[in-house]
This record gives C-alpha cells, structure tokens and sequence, in this order.
C-alpha cells in the first residue's frame, strides 16, 4: 500500500501544516510509514505552495509524489496544475468557493474558507479540510489526526484547531448523508 | 530557559531539525554558522534550543569565522559544531587542515546542493563527497558520513561526535537537500542510551616536561588538553613536535602528518559503518548512498521481483571507504553499479577496490535520481554483461 | 668575596618559554618589547596565569604565542579573533587576548576585525602595526603608506592606508588606544586596562620593522626608527576635538606628527549570546 497525497493552494492556507499533521498522524500515531515533502525553489515562488505526503505500511523508498492518489487542492491556480498530475481515480477535493473545475471533473467540493470564517479565523480552513478528508478517505483515524494537532501546535492554539478539523469532519458526514 | 536537552519519543520530524536534535543530544554545546540554504533550519533550531540547555548559539560574518570559532570553542573544552552547504563548505576548507593538524575534535554538516559554485541553492546535490575527503591541502584524514533518512540526521550528528572527540579529527555529515528538507518519523532514544564516545584527557599533572602531543596508545591519539586548564599547552598548525612546539624539520614533519593520516587508517573500524540489503547472493551489486540510496533500495527490489540477483551496498560512512567489504563483494560479484548525485566521484574508490567493470548510474543534481534509470542499469548488466551501456551512464 | 652579576631568576621567566629562545625576530624588531609589555601586565593583572589565554594567526607577530608560557592557539592566517571568540563563549572565564600584525587583523582578517567589534565580543586584540608583511619579506600591507617602497610595491604604494584607530571605533570597539614601542610604559598599562575593561578592546602599537619596512623605505635601522617616534610621537587626549579622525594616519617617511594615546574609551552592551 502506498498512497500520494498533494495538498496545494496558495502561501498562507496552511498547506504545509495540514501536510505536516497529516503526515505525523500516519508515521506517529497510525504506525505506518510517511514521509512529508514541499516544495522549495523556483516552483515553491509566485505565492503558490504545496506538500506532499506518501504513506505505506512499508519503508517508503522515493519519497516524492508522482502521481497523487489524493489531490487536495485549495487555488484555482493548484487545480491547473496539478490536476492532470493525479492518477485516473484519484480522490479529488475543492475549496469550492476558490476552484472552479473543468466541466467533465467531478471533485468532492467544500466551502472550507467559509467554514472556517464561521468559527471567526480563516486561516484555520487548512484544518477544515484536513477533517472533511479524514471523514471522506477513511485513510486515517480522527483519532489520530487529532493527536497530531494537539501535539504540534501551541496549546492556545489547540482548541480552534480542533475544532475546526471536527467542522470538516462533520461537513463531510452530514454531506454523504444527504 | 532551561529546557529539555534529549526530545526522547516519537517524533515527525524535519532531516535539518532531526541533526540539529542529534547534536544536543550528543552534547553539542557551542554552533557557530552562516546562513545558507539548505542547512539554515539547523541554524534555527539550534538558534532556539542551544539556549534553553545552557548553550552557545553565535551567527558569524562568514563561514571561514564559523569553522574557525567552532575549532576555538572546541579547543575550550565544547563539543561544538557549524552547519553549510557548498559554498560554505569551500570557504571552510582551510580550517578544516587547522583542526586536522590541531587535532581539536569538530562537526560540519554540509546539507549538499546543486554546485558547483552558487548552482542550485533550494535543490539537492551530492557532489562535495570527494571535497570532505580532500578539499585542504595537504595529506590528512577526516571521517564523514551520508544520512538518507532525518532518523540518520540525527543517528549520525551524534556519532559524528563521538568520532571527532574520540580520535581528534573533523568529522563530516554529508547530507544532501532531499535528506535535509524531508520530514519523517525521528525516533530519539532516552538520553541513557545515547551512546557517548569521550575525548582522551591527560594522564599526567602539568608542569615542566608535560608533552600535549605525546602518543602512548596503539590508537595513536594523543590525550587532548583544553584551554584554562593549567598545563600551558601550544597549539598550532605549523609541523610541531610532541610538546607542541613549531618544529620545520622534514624528520617531524613526516613522522606527524604520517601518524595524523594512520590514526584514521589504524581504527577505521571504528568509524566505517554500511547497511546492505538483498547482497548475500547477489551478482550485480549496487553501491549508493544518501537519498539517493534511497531509490537505490527500490530499483533493487523490483530487479529481485524480476530475478535479477541484485544487492545493495549502502555507504554509510563514506570516509573511511569500507574498502574491505567492497573487496569481499569483488569476490561473488559479476558486475558493480555505482548510483550517485554527481557526475562520478565515490565509482572512483569503488573501482580502486574490484577488477568487474563498475557501470554509473549519474547525475549532475536538481532532482533525486529516481529508481528507474538504476532499474535500467541492473536490467542492462543482468541481460547484456557487465559492460553493457559502455559503462557510465547518465541518470538525466 | 665576589659575586657574579646574573640574575638567577627574572620575574617574567615564568610567563616565557624559554627553552623556545632564541625567538626568531630580526635585530631591531619591535615585537619583542610589545611582548614583554604583555607579560609584564599579566603578572600584574591578578588574574591566574592558567585563565589567560594568547591566540594568533600568522606572521612575525603571530609567533608571540609560541614564546608566550600560556594555553596558546597559533591559527589560520587572519582567524586568531574568531578563534578568541569561540574559546571565549565556550569558555567566559578566559582572559582571551589576540596577539597579532596589522596584515594578519586588518587584510586577510579585515572583515572578522570589525565585526568583532561590532558585536563587542569580550576579548583584547594587541595589533602590532609594522606597516608591511615582515614574514614573507617586506611585501605591501593594509598599513603600508602611500607611496612607500615594498618588494611588492617597487613604484611605491598606489594604495592609501588603513587609519586602523579610526576604523575601529568607527566599528564600535569600546577601547582604543594607539602607542609605539617607545612607549613601553603606556602599552603595559593599556594592555592592563584592556583585562579590565569588559568589551572588544584594541590597542595598536607601532614598531619597527627594520628590514620590511625600514630599509627600503630610508629608515636606516630600529634605533632611527625608535628616533623618528620619540621626536614626532604626539599625545592626544580627545578625538576628534583636538585633530580629526582623519590625522590619525600614520607615514613614518613624512616630517609630521604620530599621534598616539586612548582615543575611544567608551561603555556598549557587551556580547552575550543570550541577553540577559
């Protein structure tokens, strides 16, 4: 089993945080192996940004991300590029508000900007679609994900952030209800 | 501030910040660096967490001030260490005889990228390997070793440590931009068992007639002295004789640049250290190290997949080569494969140990070698011969 | 009964190696008596031997340390101040001193010079100012006069000078004081007040290098050199109030004042790397 992971939008979402609890929830909390990698150089310039995380139940050799079994894209700008970068049934996730998709693609789509400006901080729409892709993949515990936010970020910080991945998280259960 | 020094537990964690970790764990109390992408997260971290355990931080005008301060903070008793990249690591050649000739124990990390010159400063390189072993003038030994993974970042800054103080030497963490920028599971033991090499410390009182340079042991190590101590020891980078003193005949010049060069030679043993993988029967053996072992791994295990006899060498300390164990391979293997980021430079030692032809796997940096073309390259050895290809390829 | 006239025991003979003698300085050197200076102020300095510590780089002055009975580090060319800073931080119960030419500090070391003062590391820097790179054999220096005879510089020197007290308090050096080897008096007392005086401190004192600088450039030996400074060395009390910054350069050749003395006395925060 190895899974590719790219999250991508633009600088100040938070994607390299989102990758970085992604990728501690599966090498600490999941006991599976991950590796986190962002860009850096020409391609990390322009104000875009992304990480990327490989997980496997085995030693993960090439630590880049080839061809994405999940995109989570948060830019108009992301879903150009790295769109037709994903494998053929990729999960695929939108900022709705942000990405427009091309008319024959079918993402999952979340207001996650907006969601995350209902609990009064945008900057935690990151952590909005951290639990609406934990609700969705079944790739890894919340549990876990959970574990990995509490123990990352400093403790003032702590309960809007869960908070926001538990909005996420419920956004996607109440949306596969429907 | 104080804080904690060993962050024993399960960590995910940043190869930069993982050696940064190794260092205070090993006890690494004095850094004095320079900016320079990709090492400069060492420098921050260690910017933060060296105060909170009592420890020096100091950024310095240039690199040669830096490896000049660490070999002084060293001298004072510290274990102390610098962190660069190649440009860094250039400027830095001079002192790096200073502290070979000295014998004052260091740690310079050079975390390689695109080079030469300024070449690729955010994109990985692996280039300077023969630079760590040869880049100050002048016959002399140094130990230095390739981490693939950020747990390696910090298993290795801290037998880094161990290896400096234990023989006296400057030793090198030739890391390169993939290692250093990737994050990964660090799992950092409880500070008990980090292992701890200390230096030789006098064994007799100072006063007249005390020798700081005097060689009692087959190791050939002398008992260092640090500054303030009272034993009044001179210490330079002219030939000198036992007591230390300036001495420009050829007789000391060659019994101290012999006895510094067979120091290493003598307890290579205790600084080589190598991983295999899938090597017991294999025909074609694969040599690498650092990240790009790491695609290495896998182009051997799919050749296996396939039948190949393939098996994998991995370089742990490229300096000392483990010329012995590359001997022993020479004896079942029908064809060696040296996969590197750079245009040739450790194929060079490999094929100064075996008579098989040594085919390349290169490429001059910006981009791990991915596992493909080391793929192609068994898959050439195993159906055409071990000349297949005309011997060096290019990854790129 | 008669008695021998040889003094069994010199008070400095502690402080000197002296199964390193004879030293290696050219009849009519100067370094010899800056040394002397040193270790005169070390015996006096009520600080324990063990904690005084003399670093170098290279030169005729750098081999100070080797004569010095102390912890001595002789270092790369233009590195004794970042040595010094590393033994000092790792170490701060150290006295460091930085024993070493104006080639050595103010060329190849130029850029660690000022910045050490900058930063106002705690240690002492005593520059031997010979105006000319006496090891290699009389070759141009930071220091050397413009228009002055060097075996680099046979036309003369194209180059102006270094004013070094000028460009270290400029770089923020909290003491700094100019003497020559006349004044053997005022460099020990110096050297004494640098020990007390926490902060980067500098004191040049110039010397004679009869052989570099002196014989092609018309000074015919070190006593004429010790002449020139007893006829034109001139006190100064305060800069810039009594001469301008720019008055300070020195040029042995020219029939004008050498002003010496403690130009920049002053209190900064001192370096730590922490502050607290």
């Amino acid at each position: 089993m190895r899974k590719e992971i790219r999250i991508a939008g633009f600088g100040g979402q938070g994607v390299v945080l989102a990758g970085y609890i992604l990728g501690k929830a599966f090498a600490v909390y999941e006991g599976l192996e991950a590796v986190m990698t962002q860009s850096y150089g020409p391609e990390a310039r322009g104000g875009s940004s992304s990480s990327n995380v490989v997980v496997s139940d085995e030693p993960i050799d090439y630590p880049f991300v080839l061809e994405p079994d999940v995109l989570i894209l948060l830019s108009q700008e992301a879903y150009t590029r790295f769109r037709p970068t994903a494998k053929p049934d990729a999960l695929v996730i939108i900022e709705e508000d942000l990405v427009q998709p091309w008319p024959d693609d079918r993402p999952l789509r979340i207001p996650a900007t907006r969601l995350a400006e209902g609990l009064g901080r945008r900057i935690v729409a990151n952590m909005v679609v951290l639990g609406f892709f934990t609700a969705v993949s079944g790739l890894v515990k919340r549990e876990s994900v959970e574990k990995a936010i509490e123990t990352t970020l400093a403790p003032r910080l702590v309960p809007l952030n869960l908070k926001a991945f538990a909005t996420g998280y419920e956004y996607c259960v109440k949306e596969q209800a429907r | 501030m104080k804080g904690r020094g060993v962050l024993t537990g399960v960590h995910f964690m940043h190869g930069d910040h993982a050696c940064a970790e190794g260092a205070i764990a090993a006890g690494c109390r004095f850094f004095a660096g320079y900016p320079i992408t990709p090492s400069t997260e060492i420098a921050e971290r260690l910017a933060q967490r060296l105060p909170e355990v009592g420890g020096v931080f100091i950024q310095m005008e240039d690199e040669i001030a830096s490896i000049v301060a660490v070999i002084g903070a060293s001298a004072a008793g510290a274990r102390a260490m610098t962190a660069t990249s190649g440009p860094g690591f250039s400027l830095m050649m001079e002192s790096v005889g200073l502290a070979a000739m000295m014998e004052i124990p260091c740690v310079i990390v050079d975390v390689q990228r695109g080079s030469p010159s300024t070449g690729l400063p955010t994109l990985p390189g692996q280039a300077d390997v023969m630079q760590a072993r040869w880049g100050s003038h002048g016959d002399y030994e140094i130990a230095a070793y390739a981490p693939w993974s950020p747990q390696e970042m910090f298993d290795l800054t801290v037998l880094a440590f161990n290896v400096a103080d234990r023989f006296r030497i400057p030793v090198m963490v030739m890391a390169d931009e993939v290692v250093g920028h990737m994050v990964e599971r660090v799992v950092i033991p409880p500070e008990d068992q980090i292992p701890r090499w200390e230096r030789k410390r006098p064994r007799y009182p100072a006063g007249d007639g005390f020798k700081p340079f005097l060689v009692e042991d087959e190791d050939l190590v002398p008992p260092m002295v640090h500054a303030g101590e009272g034993y009044r020891v001179h210490f330079t980078g002219l030939t000198h004789d036992e007591r230390g003193y300036p001495d420009m005949s050829a007789e000391t010049h060659h019994r101290l640049v012999t006895r510094l060069v067979e120091k290493v030679r003598r307890n290579a043993s205790q600084m080589i250290r190598y991983d295999t993988y899938a090597l017991d029967d294999a025909k074609i053996v694969v040599i690498s190290y650092g990240c790009t072992a790491r695609s290495a791994r896998r182009a051997v295990a799919d050749a296996r997949r396939m039948g190949i006899p393939a098996g994998l060498l991995r370089l742990i300390s490229l300096w000392p080569f483990p010329a012995d164990v590359v001997r022993e391979l020479a004896r079942q293997a029908d064809a060696f494969i040296v996969a590197e980021m750079n245009l040739g430079q450790m194929i060079c030692e490999v094929e100064r140990y075996v008579s098989q032809p040594v085919k390349g796997v290169f490429h001059a940096g910006g981009a791990m070698i991915p596992p493909d073309p080391i793929l192609q390259a068994i898959r050439e050895v195993a159906f055409h011969g071990p000349r297949a290809g005309g011997g060096k390829a290019s990854a790129g | 009964m008669a008695h021998a006239l040889v003094a069994e025991k010199h008070p400095l003979d502690d402080l000197i190696r002296r199964d390193r003698m004879p030293h290696i300085w050219c009849p009519g050197c100067g370094i010899g008596i800056v040394m002397r200076c040193y270790a005169q102020a070390i015996l006096e300095s009520g600080i324990p031997v063990e904690r005084h510590v003399v670093v170098s780089g290279i030169g005729c002055t750098a081999r100070v340390p080797g004569y010095m009975n102390l912890d001595s580090y002789h270092a790369t060319h233009g590195r004794p101040i970042p040595f010094a800073i590393g033994l000092k931080l790792a170490k701060p119960e150290l006295m460091v001193t930085v024993f070493s030419g104006d080639g050595d500090l103010a060329a190849i070391g130029g850029n660690h010079l000022i910045h050490a003062a900058r930063r106002n590391v705690d240690i002492k820097v005593i520059c031997i100012n010979n105006f000319n790179y006496g090891m290699t054999g009389g070759q141009v220096g930071p220091t050397t006069p413009l228009g002055a005879k060097t075996t680099t510089t046979p036309y003369g020197n194209p180059e102006h000078p270094f004013n070094l007290p000028y460009l270290l308090a400029a770089a923020g050096a909290v003491f700094v004081s100019r003497w020559t080897t006349l004044h053997v008096r005022q460099i020990k007392q110096d050297i004494l007040y640098s020990f007390r005086k926490p902060g980067f401190t500098f004191i040049e004192v110039l010397s004679p290098c009869p052989v570099g600088f002196g014989r092609p450039n018309d000074i015919e030996d070190g006593v004429e050199e010790m002449r020139i400074y007893r006829r034109r060395s001139q006190l100064v009390y305060r800069v810039p109030d009594e001469v301008p910054w720019e008055a300070l350069e020195v040029d042995l050749r020219e029939e004008r004042p050498i002003y010496v003395g403690r130009f920049v006395d002053r209190e900064r925060e001192v370096f730590q790397p922490v502050r607290r």
